[in-house]
């Protein structure tokens, strides 16, 4: 092809020019669209039990920026994050964790997120504790030992927010009568989802895991609030200052009747009709 | 055909064996020691380069990316880290110095695979057969690959890329994926077409072609007139629609440095050419004046060739 | 084992047919008609000292399954994460299964290697290296050390062995490192041991006052039972104190965090605040209490040349003497809210409110300790403070009113504190110092007068220094990991063991850090391998049968007690002159004079089964020929019934019935269990009228004694700035050479770490998660830092669990010991940290 005289060449090049041109776009659309559609299918895929790295910003953004070198994986100093091998339903080449087998210490020097040269991990995550790397929710609450009473709470005691992150619930133990059940409780806006709870349960499988905050949480209709949270907020009610009044109330007051008649030395008078 | 099949012998009669493979060995070295680099650190726990093709760390200190997969997370909307944008101007303006496409012959550990099946093919005579694509197809991947990028957000051609896959298989010691990897892109090399992969489909090879495009060390037939033409050069590039240009250039008037993107500054043809026609220069050379005078070793060539 | 259906269906066919005939088939047929039939049988948890009871599943000789009674009246089918995992305990992957001896070319060599030898080879050396000792040095060279996890009749049949046998005192119990200073304040204050209350305080008490105990990790399920008691009931309220942080202050009404030692002071200042506000139970002081006074500067407990020890004015005394309540009250009043503020750094208004809690005569108030009274060079007298406050409210003795010492081991109180282990004591409270109670116990052991020595063995501390000084050269730990628990490894423990004029052979079903420091080491079956006898602290004895049997050649320690008493002929260890008195016993081995003297052998051997007719092994019984547990206990029991007792109030219900109960709290009256001791009503030894008698006194008074706030041993320096504290952790119990052994616990907390506070890792440029190198005087241990987590320790202080012996504390920890119980201070001496 690259022999063609230089007129021959002008001469076909329109006519070529258009038919190449069309091959191109075609071409280049159809492998566009395969391409997408592996982008697509991988994107949205990221599973439940596999963790991104501390300040990984959203999968989408992630994706838009991490370049799979693995520099966070080779600074980890706790053998934690491992990149995602061909196969594997996580993005291939992706850094991940999977706390059940080796859970974020949450360094606090963060050197995971330092080591990241791409804006993956986002370098505004300064403070570990800020990390949101997903949420530990109880979902197996049936098998948890403290829930059936037991006084395991490793989970709690493992936690490195523990009292903030994870507390625990206490109340009565109906069936014993005499102890108390203290129920792991994860606040959703300090656990970092580093993951050591996960590790650490005790059971043959775990009943606490750290999930991505999309499947984790609830979302409270827009249209409601919870008036105690709002008022401890303001401080004060939020109808404050409106001049609300409250009435007193009448309590029982049985003297205005007159009955029955006291004597004059304190006793009763006889009931005369 | 046999001497398709055996291309550089006069070479290697004419030079000896090593001065007739000097080059193809420094670029395997080359390739070698590019994976090896990013392995000293896991072996020996000396971290001499960390992190992978994509993007690498070397000695705490000297920032390494890929700026194809920069400009990917570019188009994306995505601005990396200070870093990174410094590791990407430094590969461009090493890339923009030593040859785009260099990173396809002395570094990208897919070459390896890519010339095993191309010399196979030779051996087996298949050089023709296979899907023939014309050579503008990885630009278009490239151009499809920007567009993807663009339209899903994401750094789209690292989700198949076998490039920094492999690398990054090898690096991270996951074997497996290694053989995979290496195993598709034999098969489809050897068995899809000549150099099908390299020269025709990948976009990483097409986007390092622009940059050759402009780059500044080239390959230049300065001993055109010296060309026995027997044909090895051609027999062993990899791009051997770039050689003619230059070294069969006289009767249009050009010089003789190759300027086509699409050279991978391999220096095969260095090796193979028993008449030492070819050797590395400047794109400033091309003057016909570049060109040396015949220094009458050719009359040998030509009874050789005849 | 899996079957077919129709195998299935078969052997069912089988079992009915068999049934209606009124025969029994074999075994592996009953079984084949239940693929999966689990044998559950009831059991005591094998970690601390509350006393769970537990459900022991058993299938084809394994325990498979555990699970909390549910009608277990401590518990209620709960456990805590150690108890969950009891199934594993016995299985870890190292189980010692034969004698291994160190030897060099087929011979004993003290530096050698070990090598597995049979039990008579075993015992060959061992007994050559005993009677060598006994012959060069006499009783006082050969010494045991034991365990209160030791079972009920091993403990008894030891302190016989030694006391009796050898004729050495010799015998101490681990219950020395956690139980000695409690032992010590009962003895003093009460003449008995052991608390007064039970566990019903708990859900009696308004409010609950924790010194030095962290119930929420180490007594979990009481906790549990606490915290229920602070939920339901309306105005319950909680204070804790100690010297960092830790999970019980979630639930604190008042959390204190004091200086180490200065708990001394603050319990003289709630004294002197009741005093001041005359709050004190006027009438109660008058009837039931006598006022003390204790010997002052009494030293550190550390070798006598020691210049802490030279320098104190009364080294060892624990002399008191009577003063009025005025002198009483002139004593406590140096200790006014100012300067008990001052001292323990404790904000004055939390002070208030504590005292205020005591003084109020409307509020039961519970008190509750562990290690942190117990293991301070001032034990007994910070024991005895606590009683002193109690004492002053007359809050004692009744539902609710409630000193009470928690036990860290599952039988500290049944085994090591009742049938008299200690190198001071015999059974019952009874003490080797006393003739007459020695003559007791001969007489109860059909022995000669004479044969008990008068005076007290080494006890713990002291017997790694004797062996280190080579005064003690044959020496038998068992049941017990000492050389991770005692104090100062690298000056005493470890070059006591390891001097070449020593032997020391070392019981364990586990190759721990002691058993890897001996010379010999012995198999040993344990928990469900053997029928046992455990009593928690609140006097409960519980019993239960083997489930199992040991593996391999292991033997219980109650086996190789009484098997190790056949290698000595009674004319080896008796003086002439003794065995002169009872001229019957001559020719006999040990073993028969100590066993089988008609009433150890009493009982024949007998099928253990239970009331739905399942049949138990007894593996000690099958082998000496007769009920080896029911023997001894019997005969413990006489300490306690045998005509002319010298302490009543120890009564004990007969050996079945312990079978078939869910334990039972002695004294046993009547067939009726005690739960508050000293109170009419309650204690059938109080009679009528009397209201309260402290019966353990000849004048029926309990002792008030007052004793004032010394400094502790060591305290932070220059060069050693840090308080070191050492603890538990809830996943792992003690040395952990059974819960490490669990792979879920392992992983839950894999190793020891250091807690610190934020301000002093960053003083030392530490990092959360770094391995630091913590160093005392006396040692150095590398483990991470941890600032975050369960304890939150106070800037100058660090805290290190004991548990992991790849990071051994006790190289750091200093061998001060309260002079009066010889109990060690775990818990304060001086470190420092840096990078490591």
């Amino acid at each position: 092809m690259a022999e063609k005289t230089p007129n021959k060449k002008n001469k076909v090049s329109r006519r070529d020019f258009l038919g190449d041109a069309a091959k191109g776009v075609c071409g280049a659309g159809l492998f566009g669209l395969a391409l997408g559609s592996v982008v697509a299918e991988a994107e949205g895929k990221l599973p439940a039990d596999a963790i991104r790295p501390p300040g990984a910003t959203a999968e989408a953004d992630f994706l838009s920026a991490c370049v799979r070198c693995g520099l966070c994986v080779r600074d980890c100093p706790y053998d934690t994050l491992s990149l995602a091998d061909m196969g594997s339903s996580v993005v291939s080449g992706t850094p991940l964790f999977v706390a059940r087998t080796i859970p974020c210490e949450m360094c606090d020097d963060i050197p995971c997120v330092v080591a990241c040269p791409t804006g993956a991990l986002d370098k505004s995550l300064t403070n570990i504790d800020d990390a949101k790397m997903g949420i530990a929710v109880l979902v197996g609450h049936e098998t948890c030992l403290n829930f059936q009473g037991l006084r395991c709470d490793v989970c709690y005691r493992v936690c490195p927010l523990i009292e903030e992150a994870i507390t625990l619930e206490r109340s009565a133990n109906e069936r014993t009568g005499k102890h108390a059940i203290f129920i792991p409780t994860v606040h959703s806006d300090k656990c970092t989802g580093c993951g050591k709870c996960e590790h650490a349960c005790v059971l043959e499988k775990t009943a606490i895991r750290v999930l991505p905050e999309r499947i984790a949480l609830g979302e409270l209709g827009a249209h409601y609030r919870w008036g105690w949270v709002e008022k401890g907020n303001k401080g004060e009610s939020l109808i404050e200052g409106q001049g609300i009044i409250d009435l007193p109330d009448r309590g029982y007051n049985p003297e205005p009747s007159g009955f029955p008649e006291k004597s004059a030395t304190g006793g009763y008078k006889g009931f005369k009709p | 055909m046999s001497k398709m099949q055996n291309p550089g012998a006069a070479a290697v009669e004419q030079k000896g064996w090593l001065a007739a493979h000097k080059w193809l060995i420094l670029r395997r070295l080359s390739q070698i020691l590019f994976i090896a680099a990013f392995l000293v650190g896991p072996l020996t726990g000396f971290w001499l380069v960390k992190g992978t093709l994509a993007s690498s760390m070397t000695l705490d200190v000297l920032p390494l990316t890929d700026p194809f997969i920069f400009l990917q997370s570019l188009v994306t909307g995505h601005v990396m880290e200070t870093n990174a944008i410094i590791g990407a101007v430094i590969v461009a303006a090493a890339y923009f110095l030593l040859g785009g496409r260099v990173f396809c012959s002395w570094v990208c550990p897919v070459n390896i695979i890519s010339d095993t099946a191309s010399w196979l093919r030779r051996k087996l005579g298949w050089k023709k057969t296979g899907v023939r694509l014309d050579r503008s197809t990885a630009l278009w991947t490239m151009g499809a690959v920007f567009v993807t990028s663009a339209l899903t957000g994401t750094i789209a051609w690292e989700f198949v890329n076998p490039v920094t896959m492999l690398h990054r298989a090898i690096v991270f010691g996951a074997f497996a994926s290694v053989g995979l990897v290496s195993g598709a892109l034999f098969l489809i090399e050897l068995v899809g077409g000549d150099r099908i992969w390299c020269s025709r489909l990948c976009p990483v090879g097409a986007f390092y072609g622009l940059l050759g495009k402009v780059s500044v060390l080239k390959v230049s037939a300065s001993k055109r007139k010296a060309c026995n033409d027997c044909m090895d050069c051609y027999a062993v590039c990899p791009e051997s629609h770039v050689i003619s240009p230059a070294l069969k250039g006289e009767k249009d008037n050009r010089g003789p440095i190759i300027l086509s993107g699409d050279c991978t500054n391999c220096g095969r043809c260095l090796d193979v050419c028993s008449e030492d026609v070819f050797e590395f220069s400047l794109r400033t050379r091309n003057k016909l004046d570049d060109v040396r005078p015949n220094e009458g070793s050719a009359e040998d060539g030509t009874q050789r060739a005849a | 084992m899996k079957l077919t259906r129709r195998e299935f269906m078969k052997a069912n066919a089988a079992a009915a047919t068999a049934a209606v005939a009124g025969i029994s088939l074999p075994a592996k047929t009953a079984e084949a008609a239940m693929p999966n039939t689990i044998r559950w049988d009831k059991g005591a948890c094998r970690f601390c000292g509350t006393g769970c009871g537990v459900l022991i599943g058993t299938r084809e000789g394994r325990i498979v399954a555990t699970q909390g009674d549910p009608d277990a009246p401590v518990n209620k089918g709960l456990n805590c994460i150690k108890g969950y995992f009891l199934s594993k305990i016995m299985y870890g992957k190292d189980r010692l299964t034969q004698p291994l001896l160190r030897k060099t070319n087929g011979k004993f060599d003290k530096n050698g290697d070990f090598e597995p030898v049979s039990w008579d080879e075993a015992f060959d050396i061992m007994a050559e290296k005993w009677k060598e000792a006994l012959k060069k040095k006499g009783p006082t060279a050969v010494g045991m050390f034991g365990s209160g996890q030791w079972t009920i009749f091993e403990g008894y049949a030891a302190s016989k062995l030694m006391k009796a046998g050898f004729r050495s005192n010799n015998l101490d119990p681990n219950a020395r490192h956690c139980m000695a200073s409690a032992v010590g304040a009962f003895m003093r204050h009460f003449g008995i041991d052991e608390p007064m209350g039970c566990y019903d305080d708990l859900e009696h008490a308004d409010t609950f006052v924790l010194w030095g105990a962290n119930m929420a990790e180490m007594h979990p399920i009481l906790w549990s039972r606490l915290t229920n008691t602070r939920l339901t009931k309306p105005g319950c309220e909680v204070h804790v104190l100690s010297t960092y942080e830790h999970r019980c202050f979630e639930l604190a009404d008042n959390g204190m965090v004091f200086t180490p030692q200065t708990d001394l002071a603050i319990l003289n200042y709630i004294a002197n605040y009741i005093i001041e506000n005359k709050a004190y139970n006027e009438d109660f002081i008058n009837k039931h209490v006598n006022f003390n006074a204790t010997t002052e500067d009494i030293g550190y407990g550390l070798r006598p040349e020691h210049p802490l020890e030279k320098a104190a004015a009364n080294p060892g005394k624990g002399k008191f003497n009577k003063i009025s309540f005025e002198e009483y009250a002139a004593s406590v009043s140096k200790y006014t809210l100012d300067y008990a503020s001052e001292l323990s750094g404790v904000p004055k208004n939390q002070l208030v409110q504590l005292a205020q809690a005591y003084a109020d005569p409307n509020r039961k108030v519970a008190s509750y300790w562990t290690m942190g009274f117990n293991q301070h060079t001032r034990g007994v007298w910070v024991n005895g403070l606590l009683y002193n406050v109690h004492l002053l409210m007359g809050k004692i003795s009744e539902p609710g009113n409630s000193p009470f010492s928690l036990t860290g081991q599952p039988s500290a109180c049944g085994t090591a504190r009742e049938v008299g282990t200690f190198a001071h004591r015999l059974p019952a409270d009874l003490v080797v110092m006393n003739e007459k109670h020695r003559a007791f116990s001969e007489k109860i052991w059909k022995l000669p007068e004479g044969t008990i020595p008068g005076k007290p063995g080494y006890h713990a501390v002291l017997q790694h220094r004797m062996l280190k000084d080579g005064k003690l050269n044959a020496y038998w730990v068992q049941c017990t990991n000492n050389m991770q628990a005692s104090p100062n490894m690298n000056e005493e423990s470890y070059p006591g063991y390891r001097n070449p004029e020593n032997f020391i052979a070392v019981s364990d079903p586990y190759p721990t850090v002691t058993a890897l420091a001996a010379d010999l080491i012995l198999p040993t079956a344990m928990w469900m391998e053997k029928e046992g006898a455990y009593g928690n602290a609140e006097r409960r004895t519980q019993f239960w049968r083997q489930q199992v049997a040991a593996p391999g050649e292991a033997k219980s320690d109650l086996w190789q007690v009484m098997e190790f008493a056949k290698r000595f002929q009674i004319e080896e260890v008796w003086p002439e002159d003794l065995l002169a008195k009872m001229p019957e016993h001559r020719g006999k081995t040990m073993y028969e004079v100590l066993y089988e003297n008609g009433q150890v052998n009493q009982f024949p051997v007998e099928k253990v089964t239970d009331h739905a007719g399942n049949v138990y092994d007894n593996d000690e019984s099958e082998h000496f020929g007769y009920y080896v547990q029911k023997g001894l206990f019997e005969e413990y029991r006489l300490f306690n019934s045998a005509a002319g007792i010298l302490k009543k109030g120890h009564e004990m219900a007969p050996f079945e019935m312990y079978h078939r109960a869910r334990g039972i709290r002695w004294p046993v009256i009547d067939g009726k269990e005690t739960l508050w001791r000293f109170r009419e009503g309650y204690d059938p030894h109080v009679k009528a009228g009397e209201g309260v008698t402290f019966y353990g006194k000849p004048d029926g008074k309990a002792n008030i004694i007052f004793a004032p706030y010394e400094a502790p041993a060591e305290s932070p320096d220059q060069e050693f700035d840090l308080w070191l504290c050492t603890g538990r952790v809830l996943e792992h119990w003690h040395s952990g050479s059974m819960t490490r052994r669990v792979p879920e616990l392992h992983r839950a907390f894999p190793s020891a770490v250091v807690f610190m506070h934020p301000a002093d890792a960053k003083k030392r440029g530490l990092r959360r998660g770094q391995e630091v190198k913590v160093s005392s005087r006396r040692g150095e241990i590398q483990l991470r830092v941890e600032t975050r987590g369960r304890n939150r320790v106070p800037e100058g202080l660090v805290f290190i669990p004991w548990f992991d012996e790849s990071a051994l504390v006790n190289k750091l920890t200093l061998d001060a010991t309260d002079p009066l119980s010889k109990e060690t201070d775990f818990k304060k001496c001086a470190c420092k940290i840096e990078k490591a």
